[in-house]
């Protein structure tokens, strides 16, 4: 066996060394009535090219973005990962670490969460960012936690337009919590702010809005958390990192916590995991942010390093009175999304994220000149727009999808009075001819 | 020796890039007709400027200040630090797997379905239970789904006074904070003298009140609790429900399963148990499995086999609901998935014959110098005290930082908290016989030096890029990103 | 060894209570903070929070460990000692003096089940077995 280096005879020699009869008497803890006495049902051992093979037959079922246009988004996206991303995370030394739990052999692994906490910091316009979450959703729903306890309020009022199974995980984690979780409507695409102030009561802990939203429309929520603030409620705003190279950034519309996926920033879809969750909050509530965080310090020569830090809100050593429970992040993702914004740089992202705004309006434009799709909102988008349809949704997919083409999400099929709405996303890697190909393919 | 490396934003020179795009091939509108000005940041983000080599060396020098699996033993007890086969991550950066999106047509991702369908199956034979989701993205989240179900499972059947989790001392600190975070008050039973559950302690804890019993069997300890078959009894007589903690699977693989132990719930860690690497700290995958009654409380979307291929059911209305997006950390699974077909039944149960094998046998050779608190066979880990090194002087975490110097990662120390100074050594089966002699041999030095020479055990590690960290000042005035000394922009 | 300071009142959570009229200054023990090691952060309660005994207060958290501290008697939150937010290290190098939080006592007979320092001497060498 490849991965078990210890030979028939090195076996015996270590049982005989330890005095014991046979490696079944190390397992006599074990009841007999509780074992497994047969094989378990699996396939036969398959060596490399055998595995291979069945892998790749596998994966050879599936429509990816290397053969396919994709034009998909709602969450996760194909955005352009430079080649050194991947050399460099796949250095065995990155790869097959664990947590940092010893600093001095760590130094690695803790400087690069370091520097992303700084770039995370930085996009948000927060004052500091954690070491990572699981995903966006979840990051979102540990932002809601953490609002109800600085607050000791109990209530969350998100946004509609946010990521429809972002607000099922919210809901999930506020089912077993005990907190309610209440929803505000939109209007003309953006959050409808008479609804949201009506809705607001004195146990709302927070309000959680997305931008761009999941119409790709960038709200305009200035002044909104100041209205909060004065009825005690925080502000958590859920945004794509690379458009924040664009737009203003939450920490200067005065949010209270900035959270977000990170898989646009160079991870694959991965069928939609691994990706990264990141969260940034102020400077006031830093103790009470979740997860791990990398603070610098020095060593006793005075030089310095670097060490997980403000560990004892953390579940083990608070256990049950941690503020979460997570323990296992994301770190690998986030070192993608490191190496990512080190190599796309200040100038980079804003170029990644001109691209996405240029060739999303180029392709908007194009779509509703082929007289095919009325517009439903009329705000501004970044790098994803919704439009109605006038054949079917589903069946223009089918089509598309022969042609090579992974359409546009129908929206329908989260937002019922959007039906036959096809919701298409359009980053940096789409061309104009594929744009064009698009275009005359949506022909009813 | 050990340069400082500086961070890559004391690396910047304004003007430098690394980035490589195409030029708009759109016509392209001012951005100022797209948007309006109050939308638009004024202030960039500062981030570095940096050529490609500037990127190439700077993480190439700091992965040089880790210690990985490649790089040597890893013997972190409870985190079964493994090898990570390199053909799984081949068969995971396939495009078929890893370009593509979440919300295609179903048709159209019939192999990555058919891979999760399968995964459900295999993990589900191994654990035996009746259904496995793979959704929750680490152990953590696992437990907390696995608790959630539990939770859930009782609400439906309209008995809401269970309220309670019973929890071991000897537990992962992450099950209480799971349970708390499930919306569960805990309640610690204490361990018997042999390490196991204390029967009489359970006996009085359980009532209607409790909802279940979190346990990891093989316990922290590395024991095997014998008396499970009388702990499911004693938990289902009073109407409570099982959860097996999964961490440490990598003992039984083959060997016993934790539904037929009489567990209902059982989380998995595909980052431990199967071989996938753990990046850091992550990305890890917590699988769920459930026993039949369960079925319907499990996260959303199951992969189901229909006349026409496989498909995703979103319509459980019994469900928890949705634990993260999507469908969990797929990549992941897809390389826990190669590595269940490379084992087979018969590898897989070698896995664990040898990780148990591997164990004793340190044990057999360490116990003179270090004390053993539980002497009995163990199974993947064994557990030691330095109290003996501590009436010396030497604490256990002088000893962890000493091994740093002959080049190993220590074991997990001060846990499980019922054992004073404790160091839970978990060598794991892909580490060869040579291997653990000279840890022996390294352990054995320590263990004189603390006798003969304890102020060099205090003083270690010498040979690290860092020395030992001031971790009060982090803590008291927190520097989380960086801050340029001139105090202008990056 | 740890120090007990004579005419303060004791907790069996290792607080201690200074009583002046009807105030009660309470911050922690010597023996306490030298179980949890070096100190680097305390959370202070909230001026006017209004407490039952056996509240938390506040929380105390040194580098491997958080501690919750519990108020032994009810009250309202009179003052709290800002100083420990910049210089958290006050509780080890001088703990009777460190006061974390100033409490108007709501019931004066709270004090009388609380240690006094013999008591609670022996109190701590029995926990430390």
């Amino acid at each position: 066996m490849r991965y078990i280096p210890n030979t028939a005879g090195q076996r015996a020699e270590m049982l005989e060394d330890m005095g014991i009869g046979s490696v079944e008497e190390l397992f006599s803890g074990i009841p007999h009535s509780l074992r497994l006495n047969r094989s378990l049902g699996l396939p036969d051992a398959l060596s490399e090219i055998e595995l291979m093979a069945h892998m790749r037959e596998l994966a050879g079922k599936n429509a990816d973005a290397d053969g396919y246009t994709c034009f998909l988004g709602a969450g996760a996206y194909d955005h352009y990962i430079p080649s050194v991303v991947r050399h460099l995370t796949s250095r065995q030394e990155f790869y097959t670490a664990y947590t940092p739990y010893q600093p001095e052999i760590s130094q690695g692994t803790l400087q690069a969460i370091f520097e992303y906490q700084t770039m995370i910091k930085e996009l948000t316009g927060m004052e500091v960012a954690n070491a990572s979450m699981y995903d966006g959703a979840t990051a979102a729903a540990e932002a809601a936690a953490m609002a109800c306890g600085a607050t000791k309020r109990n209530g969350i009022l998100t946004a509609y337009s946010v990521q429809p199974e972002t607000r099922e995980v919210l809901k999930t984690y506020s089912r077993f919590r005990g907190t309610t979780l209440n929803i505000f409507g939109y209007k003309d695409g953006r959050i409808d702010r008479d609804d949201l102030e009506a809705k607001l009561t004195g146990d709302t802990a927070a309000v959680i809005i997305q931008t761009p939203n999941f119409f790709g429309i960038v709200e305009d929520y200035a002044g909104l958390a100041e209205l909060l603030h004065k009825r005690g409620t925080l502000l958590i705003v859920i945004c794509d990192p690379i458009s924040l190279a664009l737009f203003k950034a939450p920490g200067e519309l005065g949010a209270d916590i900035a959270v977000g996926d990170g898989q646009c920033l160079g991870n694959a879809m991965n069928f939609g995991g691994p990706s990264l969750g990141f969260f940034a909050t102020t400077a006031q509530l830093m103790r009470k942010m979740p997860g791990r965080i990398v603070g610098e310090t020095t060593d006793k020569n005075g030089k310095r390093g670097f060490v997980l830090t403000l560990q004892t809100r953390e579940q083990h050593i608070r256990r049950e009175k941690a503020t979460s429970n997570i323990c296992s992040n994301q770190a690998l993702n986030a070192l993608n999304a490191t190496i990512y914004l080190s190599v796309m740089g200040k100038e980079g992202l804003k170029k990644v994220a001109l691209l996405c705004a240029g060739k999303a309006a180029y392709a908007r434009e194009k779509l509703m000149k082929t007289g095919c799709f009325k517009p439903v909102f009329n705000a501004p988008v970044f790098k994803e727009f919704i439009l109605e349809y006038k054949g079917n949704v589903g069946g223009l997919n089918e089509k598309l999808m022969k042609e090579k083409i992974i359409g546009g999400l129908e929206a329908g099929l989260f937002y019922k009075e959007l039906e036959n709405t096809w919701l298409v996303a359009v980053t940096e890697k789409r061309s104009r001819k594929e744009i064009d190909i698009l275009a005359g393919k949506v022909g009813l | 020796m050990h340069q400082d490396i500086s961070l890559i934003f004391e690396k910047s020179i304004p003007g430098r890039e690394a980035f490589s795009l195409p030029e708009c091939d759109v016509p392209l509108k001012d951005i100022n007709e797209l948007y309006p000005a109050e939308l638009l940041r004024e202030k960039p983000a500062n981030l570095p400027e940096v050529s490609e080599v500037d990127v190439i060396r700077h993480f190439t020098a700091l992965s040089k200040r880790n210690h990985g699996v490649d790089s040597g033993f890893y013997p972190l007890g409870s985190c079964t630090m493994k090898y990570n086969p390199k053909i799984n991550e081949d068969a995971a950066a396939l495009p078929g797997f890893e370009k593509i999106h979440p919300y295609q047509d179903p048709k159209s991702v019939q192999g990555a379905l058919e891979l999760m369908y399968n995964m459900d199956v295999m993990l589900s034979e191994i654990t035996g239970m009746d259904r496995v989701v793979l959704q929750p993205a680490a152990g953590a989240h696992g437990e907390l789904a696995g608790l959630m179900i539990i939770k859930a499972y009782h609400e439906h059947r309209q008995d809401l006074k269970r309220k309670k989790i019973v929890i071991p001392d000897t537990a992962h600190g992450t099950n209480p904070a799971s349970a708390a975070v499930a919306g569960f008050d805990v309640l610690e039973v204490k361990s018997a003298a042999d390490g196991g559950v204390d029967l009489e302690s359970l006996k009085n804890a359980m009532s209607d009140e409790v909802a279940g019993l979190m346990l990891t069997n093989p316990n922290t300890l590395g024991l095997f609790d014998r008396n499970i078959g009388l702990i499911a009894d004693i938990v289902h007589q009073a109407g409570g429900l099982l959860y097996y903690d999964g961490a440490n699977a990598n003992a039984i693989l083959g060997i016993s399963r934790p539904g037929d132990m009489g567990f209902d719930v059982v989380h998995l860690n595909l980052h431990k148990t199967f071989s996938t690497p753990h990046g850091g700290g992550g990305p890890g995958s917590g699988p769920v499995g459930v026993k039949k009654q369960l079925i319907d409380f499990l996260p959303g979307p199951l992969v189901e086999k229909g006349k026409d291929g496989f498909c995703l059911d979103h319509e459980r209305p019994l469900s928890i609901g949705r634990m993260k997006s999507f469908y969990g950390n797929f990549g992941i699974v897809v390389r826990a998935y190669a590595y269940i077909l490379t084992m087979g039944a018969k590898g897989l149960r070698e896995v664990s014959e040898t990780a148990v094998l591997n164990a004793n046998y340190i044990m057999a050779k360490l116990k003179a110098y270090y004390n053993l608190p539980y002497d009995t066979a163990c199974m993947h880990e064994v557990v030691f005290s330095g109290q003996r090194q501590k009436e010396l002087g030497v604490s256990t975490l002088d000893i962890a930082k000493r091994l740093l110097d002959f080049g190993y990662h220590p074991p997990t120390i001060y846990f499980p908290l019922i054992v004073k100074e404790c160091m839970m050594i978990e060598p794991t089966e892909t580490e060869s016989k040579e291997t653990l002699d000279e840890f022996i041999a390294a352990m054995v030095q320590i263990a004189g030096e603390a006798e003969n020479d304890p102020g060099l055990v205090r003083g270690a590690p010498y040979s690290t890029a860092v020395a030992r960290l001031d971790e009060a000042k982090a803590a008291r005035n927190p520097v989380l990103s960086y801050v340029p000394l001139c105090g202008c922009d990056i | 060894m740890f120090k007990v300071i004579e005419g303060l009142k004791y907790s069996k959570e290792h607080e201690w209570v200074k009583v002046e009229g009807d105030r009660a200054y309470m911050g922690i023990t010597d023996y306490a903070q030298k179980s949890l090691g070096e100190i680097v952060y305390v959370e202070l309660p909230e001026k006017g929070t209004v407490l039952a005994e056996g509240d938390t207060l506040g929380v105390v958290e040194s580098v491997k460990a958080a501690s919750d501290i519990y108020t032994p008697v009810s009250g309202t939150v009179a003052d709290i000692n800002e100083e420990l937010l910049d210089s958290p290290g006050n509780v080890n190098t001088n703990p009777y003096e460190s006061w974390i939080a100033v409490i108007e006592l709501g019931n004066l007979n709270e004090l009388d089940t609380l240690m006094g320092a013999g008591e609670y001497e022996k109190f701590c060498e029995e926990e430390e077995g």
